[in-house]
Order: structure tokens, then sequence, then C-alpha cells
């Protein structure tokens, strides 16, 4: 396997109906913004791609990944379409890492796309439980956040979480998107209101979870020697991970965690694990990344992190599945302000000022904020994440806020329903 | 304030949106086709209705024994492994399950209430939901619990024993089994 580069990303701009454009249009938004930051780069140049998108459903289209691959003018080279449910873009980058690591590939353009306005909210959430075994889940009640709302009741019973540390979640993601113009939702919120909102599925609140939306990512990998022409402003891959795990919560084992290199056995001696509380497949897509990149402490090692919160409370299940801090620890971490930016006045207190600001994570905002088109989702993580560590979100954002000063490596973490397909990817600033 | 949500009720009314559209055959049009970049979106409405034949394939036994009010496990005969929603093959060696009744006494593994949902439940909004558990069941089962005010949700809910119900209509769908506290 070669070493693969992340050269130039774009994304188009997040909203609940993009009734504008089409999806092939969309898709052309951010990749013409890809395209345009490395000024080098032709359409020739571009030997491969790889497209993802969520569901057929949304577009009542099939095969839509080949037309927004005609209409970029990528045909008649290689092409594929990447489907996982909510890790669809996470998977999709890593598609093209394998096309260009493999040899196949020289310069390969992973985008995704999902425009979820042309059904109701609700029709929307039927179309996304159908990622449930429609024999046994989604008869007695498919829906989405209350299949999170159990693992979250779960992970409290467990754990001893409360919904007020989700909240945090929900306060942080927010108002770190109130400095991002690509974001749907930018707002400035209090525990109270994150609490006092609508009842979605108990205990979690219309501020607790994801909106769907329309639009597009798109990211461009090289191989070494293209990115070195490319771009002075390369970003390695250092390690990527994909874990698995059933569909049917139901199904989900109480076995041991899986370790990683920072854990002891004999921190979670009475611990059955996954359960419904956690995650197995972001567990094993961090254990492989970190491996793959050479990780030994994950929090102090890395700077960043753009991760899958399409629940509050599914951020905080993926602190202790990638190791920020122990399995049952999630909600005192994102209380802690260990996950927030340091320079961002939340209207929150911490107990300890000195540990704010440690592992940022979601400074975009995230799922919660910057929206969910599921396709482009992943992308659009693997976008944000390059900008970090180019140093360049002002450039692209128009403000510097979120900029996490000297990043050097990040992760981004894509994860599909009720954690069954879950990518992490290690970046790393390369200049 | 613009960026707050507004959590006022009163303030929050809106007429709700419907999809019946208008019929319309003709819309205006420019004589200056370099306008046409900036002309709105047409937007039409597609219905899209079908009927599945799903077969429940190897699962069937479930629905039947859901009917003459069994509720059905499956046990691997190879490795122990249990399941209390049943799979014809072991997922964790690959051997063939033989079925088995389950007790329809029960302990709630977790829980939610769903005061919204997706189109087709939203009429039942809120329902309970629950993962069932048993001992010695290696795998839980997912359920509604019907009874308790959903409104009263709380924490306590997590461990209460409850007992199965079954339609007398049945309907063969997962639905046909439902729970209620038994303590």
């Amino acid at each position: 396997m070669r070493p693969v580069y992340m050269v130039s990303g774009g994304i188009s701009k997040f909203a609940k109906a993009r009734p504008d454009r089409t999806f092939q249009g969309l898709a052309k938004e951010a990749f013409d913004y890809a395209m345009n930051d490395v000024p080098e780069l032709t359409l020739d140049m571009i030997d491969a791609s790889v497209s993802s998108y969520f569901s057929d459903h949304f577009q009542r289209q099939l095969m839509s990944g080949i037309m927004a691959t005609d209409y970029l003018g990528l045909c008649p080279k290689p092409a594929r379409r990447i489907e996982g449910g909510g890790a669809t873009g996470g998977l999709c980058i890593q598609s093209a890492w394998e096309m260009i690591a493999s040899g196949r590939s020289e310069v390969c353009a992973a985008y995704g796309f999902e425009t979820m306005s042309h059904v109701n909210t609700w029709k929307g959430n039927e179309f996304i439980a159908l990622a449930s075994d429609v024999s046994f889940d989604y008869p007695v009640g498919g829906f989405y956040t209350g299949y999170y709302a159990m693992m979250v009741v779960r992970h409290m019973q467990e754990y001893g979480t409360t919904p007020e540390q989700l909240a945090a979640v929900s306060v942080k993601n927010h108002a770190n998107a109130f400095h991002n113009p690509y974001a749907q939702k930018r707002m400035k919120l209090t525990i109270e209101d994150v609490r006092n909102a609508p009842m979605v599925a108990w205990p979690l609140t219309r501020l607790d979870v994801c909106v769907m939306s329309d639009g597009a990512a798109c990211v461009i990998l090289a191989s070494e020697e293209a990115a070195k022409k490319l771009t002075d402003k390369p970003v390695l891959i250092r390690g990527v991970g994909t874990g698995t795990d059933a569909m049917r919560m139901a199904d989900r084992p109480h076995l041991k965690v899986p370790l990683l290199p920072n854990e002891k056995e004999e921190d979670y001696k009475d611990l059955k694990y996954p359960g419904v509380h956690s995650f197995r497949a972001g567990r094993m897509a961090s254990k492989q990344a970190y491996e793959h990149a050479g990780i030994k402490d994950p929090l102090k090692e890395i700077d960043f992190i753009e991760l899958h919160d399409a629940y509050t409370s599914s951020e905080i299940q993926t602190y202790e599945d990638m190791g920020l801090c122990k399995y049952g620890e999630g909600g005192e971490f994102a209380a802690s302000g260990k996950p927030f930016l340091k320079n961002i006045d939340y209207g929150l207190e911490f107990p300890d000022k000195s540990q704010v600001g440690l592992c940022p994570v979601n400074p975009s905002g995230g799922l919660i904020a910057c929206g969910h088109p599921v396709g482009a989702t992943g992308i659009m993580q693997g976008v944000f994440a390059l900008w970090q560590l180019q140093g360049t979100i002002e450039k692209h954002l128009n403000d510097k806020t979120i900029q996490i000063p000297d990043a050097k490596v990040g992760a981004i973490h894509s994860h599909a329903g009720t954690g069954t397909y879950v990518t992490v990817s290690i970046l790393e600033k390369a200049f | 304030m613009a960026n707050k949500p507004n959590l006022n009720p009163e303030a929050a009314a809106k007429i709700e949106e419907t999809e019946e559209g208008t019929v319309l055959f003709n819309v205006p049009f420019p004589k200056d086709l370099s306008q046409l970049k900036e002309m709105s979106p047409i937007l039409v409405k597609q219905p899209y209705q079908i009927d599945y034949l799903h077969s429940y394939g190897q699962d069937s036994p479930f629905f039947a024994g859901l009917a003459n009010k069994k509720l059905l496990g499956t046990k691997c005969p190879k490795c122990g492994y249990t399941y209390g929603t049943p799979r014809l093959h072991c997922m964790m060696c690959g051997a063939e399950c033989d079925w088995f009744e389950l007790p329809q006494e029960a302990r709630i593994h977790t829980f939610t209430v769903c005061h919204f949902g997706s189109q087709e439940f939203l009429p039942q909004c809120p329902f309970i939901l629950i993962q069932v558990e048993w001992d010695g069941v290696d795998t839980l089962f997912l359920s509604r619990l019907v009874g308790p005010d959903p409104n009263e949700a709380t924490l306590d809910w997590v461990g209460r024993k409850i007992r199965a119900r079954f339609l007398r209509l049945s309907k063969f769908k997962p639905t046909d089994v439902y729970f209620v506290f038994a303590d």
C-alpha cells in the first residue's frame, strides 16, 4: 500500500431544501469548489471517482451515482457508488483511499450527496427507518430517534449519564456552527433551551437530534507524486479503520471490550459489551485506525475530531468508542469542556478550565448543526478536517474562530444506523 | 434572538403545510432566454405506492407462534448461544439453530417513549418502545410496552418485570405481541 493524500475539498451550502438544484447540480457545486481550490488540477488528471448517497427512495431514482458522475464529466473513467447508511460518506473516502493506495488511481474524487427535501420530514423518517429490519424492527415503530433513545437510556442506566450532559453537546455544536456559514443551524443555546425543546423520543429533544438536509460534499485524494504537483498543503491519510455490527440492536452481544492501547482489562471487569449502550463497530474502527496510524493515546495525539453526532447521545457514546475517555465516562467528558473550543464562550461553567479544549470535537458544528444530507455527511467531515489541518478555515469560512491553532493530527468518524458500519480515518498535516 | 429557537408555543403557531398542491397547466416564460437561469424551480408531485409480497422466509415459524400465543426464540445446538429475536443461523459459530419457546415473563432492558415517529406511526404517538430481556437468553427483543402513562417516563422502568400479551386477531407482524407491567 502506498501513501494517500487529501489535497482539496468542497461543500455545497447545506439547507433544509435546495429545490434550485438537482442532486447532480449540488454535487457539481461541491466538486467545482474542490477543483478551484487546487488550480493545477484539471478534469483530465482525475482518473477515477467514487460517489456516495444513502437512499434511492429520497430521489426515487436508482443509479443516481452514475448520473452525478456523468454530470461532473468523469465518464468513461472507473467509478462506483458506495452505500452504507449514515457511514456512506466515510466509506466513500475509504474506497477512494483504496483506489490510490492500491495503485489503481493517481487522483480520485470522492463525493457524496443527498436531497432529502423531496419528501416531508416524517416520510423521510420512514425511509430512514427502512434501514432497520423490516420483519422485526420497522413494524414495531420504526423511528431512528427512538432506537438511539433506547441506546442512551441504557447508557444512563449503566453509567449515570444525564440528559443535561447530552444537552451540553448540543450547546457546543450549535455554538461552534455559529462561526460556520456552511451550517444549517447556527444557534446560541442554553442547557435549558435544549431540555425545554419538544420531546422527540425520551430523553432526546428536538435539539438533541440532527435535521434532514439537501447537500453535497467532495474531497480529492491523490498519490504522493500527484499531491506534490497539486498543492503545497497536502494532508496525509495516516490510518483507516472500519467496523461493523448486527443490524438489529436486539442482536448485539454482551461480551468483553476490545481494548485500545491506553486501556486495561481490569478497567471493564463487570462490563457487558457492547450491549445496546455502546457501538462495537466504532470501537473496532478506532482500534484499526489507531493501529494503522500508530496512535497509542488518542486524547494526547489527536488535535481534533469531526465525528458523527446524529444525536447528542451518539457523540457521547463515540467519545468512549474512540478512547477519549473510558467507557462510562462519556457524559462527564462532555461536561468537562475537553471537547469544546477554548476561544468560544458557551455560557457554561466547566469544573477545571485548564481541561477545556483538550481535544475539540465537532469544531464545525457536526451533524447536529451543519445538517445531515446522509451521502455528503462523512465527506463534509473530511473537508472540514482538511481545512483545519491546512490552516485554511478562515479562507473558506470567512471566520477563523473555529480554526484550531497548530492542528497536526485530526480524526474523522462516520457512523451508520445504530452503529452498523463505522469508519474512522486519521488525517495528518504533511507540510 | 433570531438565532434562538422560539420555545413559546403561541408565538410558534403556524398552519400545517399540506401536499395537495395546485393544478397548474402553464407558467410564465421570459422572452430573453438569458433570464432562464433566474427561474424558480418547478416542483411536481409524484405519488409512489407499491404492495410488496414480503416473505418472512426462515423466520416464518416465529410469526406462526405469535398467532398461537407463543413467543419463539432459537438456540444454537453447537455453541449454546440463545436468541430472543430468532435467527435460524448462529451469529457466533454459523451452525443452524433450533426453535424453543421463550418465557412470557421478562424484564425491560431499555425503553423510550416516541412522541414523534415515522409517517406510518405518527397517529400512534406517543408510544413506548422497549427492548425485552430474559435470564439465560443472550439477545433481546424489540416490542411495545402498553399501560403506563407515556408522559411519566422514568429510568425506573428499566429492569421492571413485564408479561407478554397477544392480539386475538393476528396480523402476522411482530406487534402481534406486546408487553404490560407484571410487578
